[in-house]
């Protein structure tokens, strides 16, 4: 049985190819990936990402639990509608998913995790529950849209009520707020300013028509793609699973060592790892001439092998780039090989982020 | 369904092939192929006076989401490949059958077309894909 979300009525008129893409039956592009791509980085687009697991955390012991269940700490949200980015480990340290955690109160947080990775993650977290007094409730009951691109926050402030616009108004990055019917982030997986929105579903295809009369570009999962990976964001599956430790994948920043004895699932495994400084770590790389980086591509350094764990055409930047697992040794700078299709190239190491707003960055 | 004119030979591997007289023949990826593979960024193509044979991996034709050879689908001497794409990839996704061309081949042995399926037997190997 293929899942589909609220606005899959919506795609299939938009003449959108639709892929399998975990389960669920979801927009590849609607047409061509790179004009969706640059319609994010010029103007405005929008994803449904409806197929995301929304899970709120409620009880006495709501802080509690998530301060075990993450490697960040929320004890650091203090004012009501920040976010934060974190992983959730298994006991050996693995990477069982990355996540956004939302808090409203110490006794009422909303998480939203992969699809891909639903129901290992409620059984997981369902599993840890046990001994706290606290409740977990998946809210399968909205849609969700994001709108990104430097255009994308004047565009949705034609959709929003008075109230609405002004508690959006001035809101920093990494905040969301519910007023009215919608909650609304100012997160996103593009390296664009924007909004992810949470909408009743009963009200979905509205919001979405009403984007689409207003020319934001719908933009399927191959766009959402090259965003990311652009922006050196994380894809889970390919840049990190279970069998990866966050400090090999770029997480070492959302792990709150401090206060010492916070004792979050997998913490004597990464203090472990840390002190032996044995973990390699996942770089951005670039590749000038023809070709393009892909997924599993083996990385040659001086130091031992590494592997690309996702590569693209970057189409802002007009070549290809990269994130790779490399000896920790590696440094930026260094030009490094790939083994490509029949030769080695070779590969500039870089910081693991590319494009953000639109202007290359490294 | 794709459109698969029918005044075109084809190769299973979803090469296209016409015959321009005088011994030569066009060679282009047919459009249900340039679909699957989505938007084009690097087209690798042979030099001209390569010598190749049929079935030989002669050039690459990269997307944003795969890597894929195509195939020499007649014996010959490569004489003329498509320069535009150098700069503009994206003709084979907008114009497949036509600006999208890929390279000319001068054919060995003209009996060679003849091997080749015809578009309703193009679109049945596609059928069975």
């Amino acid at each position: 049985m293929t899942n589909k979300t609220v606005l899959h009525a919506k795609h299939l008129a938009s003449n959108a190819k639709m892929v399998d893409f975990y389960g669920w039956d979801m927009p590849i592009n609607y047409g061509s990936q790179i004009e969706e791509h640059n319609a994010v980085r010029q103007k405005s687009g929008m994803f449904d990402v409806s197929h995301m697991t929304i899970v709120d955390v409620q009880g006495p012991d709501a802080k509690a639990f998530l301060r075990r269940l993450v490697i960040n700490d929320v004890a650091k949200l203090t004012v009501a509608g920040k976010a934060l980015y974190t992983g959730m480990l298994n006991e050996a340290g693995g990477v069982i998913d990355d996540l956004i955690i939302y808090f409203f109160s110490d006794t009422n947080y909303r998480l939203v995790v992969n699809s891909a990775t639903r129901e290992k993650d409620l059984a997981w977290m369902t599993k840890q529950l046990a001994g706290f007094d606290a409740t977990i409730t998946e809210r399968p009951e909205f849609g969700i849209i994001a709108v990104q691109g430097p255009e994308a926050k004047a565009k949705v402030a034609n959709l929003l009520t008075p109230e609405q616009i002004a508690a959006v108004e001035g809101m920093k990055p990494f905040f969301g707020v519910q007023v009215g019917d919608l909650f609304i982030a100012t997160t996103g997986y593009t390296g664009e300013e924007g909004y992810e929105i949470i909408v009743p579903e009963a009200e979905a295809e509205n919001f979405w028509q009403k984007l689409l009369d207003l020319d934001v570009t719908p933009c399927g999962l191959g766009a959402r793609d090259t965003l990311r990976l652009e922006a050196g964001m994380n894809l889970y599956g390919l840049d990190m699973d279970e069998t990866v430790s966050p400090l090999a994948a770029n997480m070492a920043w959302t792990i709150s060592w401090e206060p010492e004895d916070r004792d979050f699932i997998g913490r004597d495994v990464l203090t472990a790892q840390k002190a032996a400084g044995d973990q390699p770590k996942l770089v951005g790389l670039v590749l000038e001439e023809k070709g393009i980086l892909r997924s599993h591509q083996v990385v040659v350094t001086e130091f031992g092998n590494g592997e690309i764990t996702s590569g693209t055409f970057s189409p802002t930047l007009g070549h290809s780039v990269a994130l790779a697992r490399v000896p920790r040794s590696v440094k930026v700078g260094d030009v490094i090989e790939v083994e490509m299709r029949k030769k080695n190239v070779k590969v500039t190491v870089t910081k693991p982020s590319f494009v953000r707003n639109g202007k290359k960055v490294f | 369904m794709s459109n698969i004119p029918s005044e075109l030979k084809y190769a299973s591997s979803h090469e296209w092939v016409r015959n321009e007289g005088n011994g030569i023949v066009t060679v282009g990826i047919t459009e249900h192929a340039q679909d699957l593979l989505g938007d084009m960024v690097f087209v690798e193509l042979p030099d001209v006076g390569d010598e190749v044979s049929t079935g030989d991996d002669v050039a690459v034709a990269e997307s944003v989401k795969a890597a894929s050879d195509i195939y020499a689908p007649v014996t010959g001497e490569i004489v003329e490949v498509n320069e535009d794409l150098e700069d503009s990839p994206e003709l084979v996704n907008s114009d497949a059958f036509g600006d999208g061309w890929l390279f000319k081949i001068k054919l060995d042995d003209e009996a060679e077309l003849a091997d080749l399926l015809d578009a309703d037997g193009y679109a049945n190997s596609i059928d069975e894909d």
